[in-house]
């Protein structure tokens, strides 16, 4: 199920353009930096963890290192949360730290111009525009670009252990 | 290659040096000091010194000169050794490591304490010998190392202190390897021109062309063999050598790295094992050898960074999961068709437990290197207090983890420190109650299973039982008359609790015994303390032997796979209607023999769904953790098996209830329950209950017995 991402298979529009692997959340269209990805691989095997909240589904093992796996579906409080064939975990570095990311599917890598990139509106309740770096428009499509590791390494996502407790 | 590149290197040898340096200290024998001893003490100053010149760091280099001279004359049986000099040895030591430390975070070493402890010495040289060790002030930017008197010069052949530029040396080379001995005329060959080189007999003679002085070349030279085996002499400009004074030698200030960055060069050049084993022959501090060895070539050690070992204690960890994975498809086979599948899983099996075996050990150190910081802190507070004591250390060379080693060392100094202040009296006090005038203190260390057990016995006055139970009280902390002795001396393990007189800078302030406490706790160990009045007292730290790998027992709650601590676990029954006691609505006990033990439901605390909820169809284990037993409910135990212990917080952070992770034979991930943690997270849930249930108005609990009804 996993297979390594190629970037270099994509070919970069020019030199200032930055790419990002598009995945779906529903019928959503988000998308976050390919610098930030490791690797995609298939749900699952994963050891649920007591007393953590519902979007955190537990931990899997990634080759002898544990990783946490989050579903930003849950997160993002979308209708719809089904794990089948289809449901596709995006591995992301994020500071020193491995996290997985369940999403519904993964659909392409984009090369997006800064003129591409819009800044994000301030209205976002469930997801803060300070976890966007951006909303990239691609002729009738909008991308909304995640800031993966500010996300991830928030508060409310609870994965990193904040000030002492 | 940079020269900072080394810095690491020198650093990590001269701490084993200064280290060295203190225990040949503490061990000297003042009446009859061991000549071998002091020269040990001797050649670690130098060796210090000549890496300090090499590196540049000025005022380390001096004070180890000044240092070194005095004990030349020390080791020479010109200078008579008493207690306060030796004190004053020990104190240079220590402001060598303060310097030491300085230079490693960067910084410069304080230079009040430079300008003191090189008066100390001074003074000292000029008292004891009227010898003047060192003409001119401190000056650390001067480049130039003091000249010393002829009298203090330890071999005619290193006068050559200060040569003058474009002088001839003759390096003489004794009894190297020829490997090595290419290596070393290579890299002469850096330093200047080699103008002849012949052999003669053991000795090797290069004469060379130079501007470096005699201590840089034997400077270099040392970092490939030990100082005994090398020789310079000043060929030509003797007659300068006559004038005394600190003639500079005049190196250009970029010198001491080219000679190093040379050095780096000729080692990647020359990539012959030999090479390499050479370095790490130097790597052990020569003074650890009293006679340098015929050749370099057989090395014994090798230095590794601590995280390429734990890479391979890694990789085999994975192999481990690998191999018990296979075993359990091949289990599914049939024996007698695949038998030679099966033969050759059994040997995999063996061969893998054999090499995670082999590569733990590597991790292993003996606690000798924990024990050997103490003859110096015993010696210095047992001083201070007006003690007398007599510091025996039993069962070094039992191993323990290296990690384990370094956090062990605080909550043990801490241990010592209480011994000497609180339990052992005064030489006056113990005779007039018939004991010895000289206390005792012992170390020992020895294996129990797969634990190690440490203790630190004094034969002191024992604790105070009823001091104790008085501090208490006034700490307002629930004591009463009844309690057992045992539950008296963990009193001093509470918060803020200090039975000392007075505040001490050795102890008292109450701090400490909890955060002992705490610190092994959190290494997965636990404290006991047995203690007699008027015959001492016993800490005991109970610690595995490494945290790697735990025996654990795997148990089943509905779905869910967990691992609890071996260790913990005291027993496991299937309790009965007849043994279960209701107390306080919902609080469970479990009479096992005489004692009625909490009981706590894995599937409560930690929500795991489809677990069974009838107490009398499930198993109880009885754990133990942080000295509270109880009773933790389960549905099935699966069994006992190793496993290696995988850190959560790498990734995740800290999960209630839950000590680390692991990898089991299939791949997935169990959780390794943590049992003191456990008990804890149970009142917390059963608080927040009780608290949404009865928002105000919180009722003690009254126990009150009645058969379960189920």
């Amino acid at each position: 199920m996993t297979s390594n991402l190629n970037a270099a298979n994509v070919a970069a529009a020019d030199a200032h353009s930055r790419e990002f692997l598009v995945f779906s959340l529903g019928e959503e269209e988000y998308a976050v930096d390919i610098l930030k990805v490791q690797e995609i691989r298939g749900y699952e095997n994963v050891t649920r963890i007591a007393n953590a909240p519902d979007f955190i589904k537990g931990v899997t093992n990634l080759r002898g290192v544990i990783v946490p796996i989050v579903d930003l579906r849950i997160k993002f409080h979308l209708d719809s949360v089904e794990y089948g064939g289809q449901t596709v975990v995006i591995v992301v570095n994020v500071g020193e730290r491995i996290v997985g990311i369940v999403v519904d599917g993964v659909s392409d890598v984009m090369s997006l111009t800064p003129e591409q990139i819009k800044p994000a509106p301030e209205f976002g309740v469930t997801l803060s525009s300070d976890y966007l770096s951006g909303l990239g428009s691609l002729e009738d499509r909008m991308l909304v670009l995640v800031d993966i590791e500010k996300l991830l390494t928030s508060e409310e996502m609870a994965l990193v252990d904040h000030v002492a407790e | 290659m940079d020269i900072t590149d080394f810095y690491d290197t020198f650093f990590e040898e001269a701490e084993e040096l200064l280290g060295d340096m203190e225990r040949h200290l503490l061990e000297l024998d003042l009446d009859d000091p061991d000549a071998e001893q002091l020269n040990a003490i001797f050649r670690a100053a130098h060796s210090i010194k000549g890496g300090a010149g090499t590196f540049g760091f000025d005022v380390l280099q001096h004070t180890t000169h000044l240092f070194e001279n005095i004990l030349d004359h020390a080791r020479r049986g010109e200078l008579a050794l008493r207690r306060d000099i030796v004190d004053t040895f020990l104190e240079t030591k220590d402001m060598l490591h303060d310097q030491l430390d300085a230079y490693r975070n960067g910084a410069q070493p304080d230079a009040e304490a430079y300008a003191r402890i090189c008066q100390t010495l001074q003074k000292m040289a000029l008292d004891e010998m009227g010898v003047d060790v060192d003409e001119g002030a401190p000056a650390p930017a001067a480049k130039s190392e003091p000249t010393l008197t002829a009298a203090a010069e330890p071999e005619p052949e290193e006068t050559g202190d200060a040569a003058p530029s474009g002088d001839h040396l003759e390096v003489a080379l004794v009894k190297v390897a020829d490997k090595d001995r290419e290596l070393l005329v290579e890299e002469l060959g850096q330093l200047g021109e080699v103008l002849s080189q012949r052999s003669d007999g053991e000795r090797y003679l290069v004469t060379l062309d130079t501007s470096a002085s005699a201590d840089d070349i034997e400077a270099v030279m040392c970092f490939i063999i030990d100082p005994d085996q090398v020789e310079v002499r000043t060929l030509s400009a003797a007659a300068a050598q006559g004038e005394q004074g600190d003639t500079p030698p005049p190196p250009a200030p970029t010198q001491p790295p080219a000679k190093v960055e040379a050095e780096a060069e000729a080692e990647t050049e020359t990539e012959t094992p030999a090479a390499s084993a050479a370095k790490t022959v130097t790597a052990k501090p020569p003074s650890s050898k009293p006679k340098a060895k015929g050749g370099a070539g057989e090395s014994t050690s090798i230095r590794v960074p601590v995280d390429k070992v734990d890479q391979i204690i890694n990789l085999v960890g994975e192999l481990i999961i690998t191999q018990s994975m296979l075993d359990q498809t091949a289990s599914e086979l049939d024996g007698v068709a695949h038998g030679a599948m099966v033969n050759g899983m059994s040997l995999l099996q063996r061969n893998a437990r054999d090499l995670q075996e082999a590569v733990m050990s590597i991790r292993m150190v003996p606690m000798d290197y924990v024990f050997s910081r103490f003859p110096r802190l015993v010696r210095d507070l047992a001083a201070k207090l007006d003690k007398d004591v007599e510091l025996v250390a039993e069962g070094k060379s039992t191993e323990l983890d290296k990690s384990l080693t370094e956090r062990i060392i605080d909550p043990l100094t801490h241990l010592v420190r209480n011994s000497l202040d609180h339990g052992i009296e005064t030489p006056d006090k113990r005779e007039a109650a018939g004991k010895p005038r000289t206390g005792r203190l012992t170390l020992s260390a020895q294996h129990q299973g797969g634990n190690i057990l440490i203790e630190v016995i004094d034969d002191g006055a024992g604790l105070n039982r009823e001091k104790l139970l008085t501090k208490a009280r006034e700490n307002g902390l629930s004591v009463s008359d009844s309690m057992s002795d045992d539950e008296v001396w963990q009193l001093i393990f509470a918060p803020g609790f200090s039975t000392a007189q007075e505040v001490s800078d050795v102890s008292g302030r109450g701090v400490g015994m909890d955060v002992v406490k705490r610190n092994i706790q959190t290494m997965g160990g636990h404290v006991e303390i047995l203690s007699r009045p008027g015959e001492g007292t016993t800490t005991r730290i109970v610690l595995p032997l490494t945290l790697a790998i735990l025996d654990g027992m795997s148990i089943k709650v509905g779905e869910e796979i967990f691992i609890l601590p071996l260790g913990a676990v005291l027993e496991s029954l299937q309790p009965t209607e007849e043994e279960l006691y209701a107390m306080a609505g919902d609080d469970i006990l479990l009479k096992v023999r005489d004692e009625y033990l909490p009981v706590i439901a894995v599937h409560e605390v930690l929500d795991v769904e489809n677990a069974r909820t009838k107490l009398t169809e499930s198993i109880a284990v009885i754990v133990q953790g942080e000295g509270r037993r109880y009773a933790l409910l389960v549905d099935d135990l699966i069994g006992q098996q190793q496993v290696v212990v995988k850190n959560l917080e790498t990734n995740y952070r800290k999960v209630p209830g839950v000590s680390a992770a692991t990898i089991l034979g299939d791949g997935s991930v169990a959780l390794i329950l943590d049992i003191a943690d456990m008990h804890r997270l149970s009142r917390t849930k059963k608080e927040a209950r009780h608290a949404s249930r009865f928002p105000a108005g919180v009722n003690a609990p009254v126990p009150f017995k009645e058969v379960e009804p189920s």
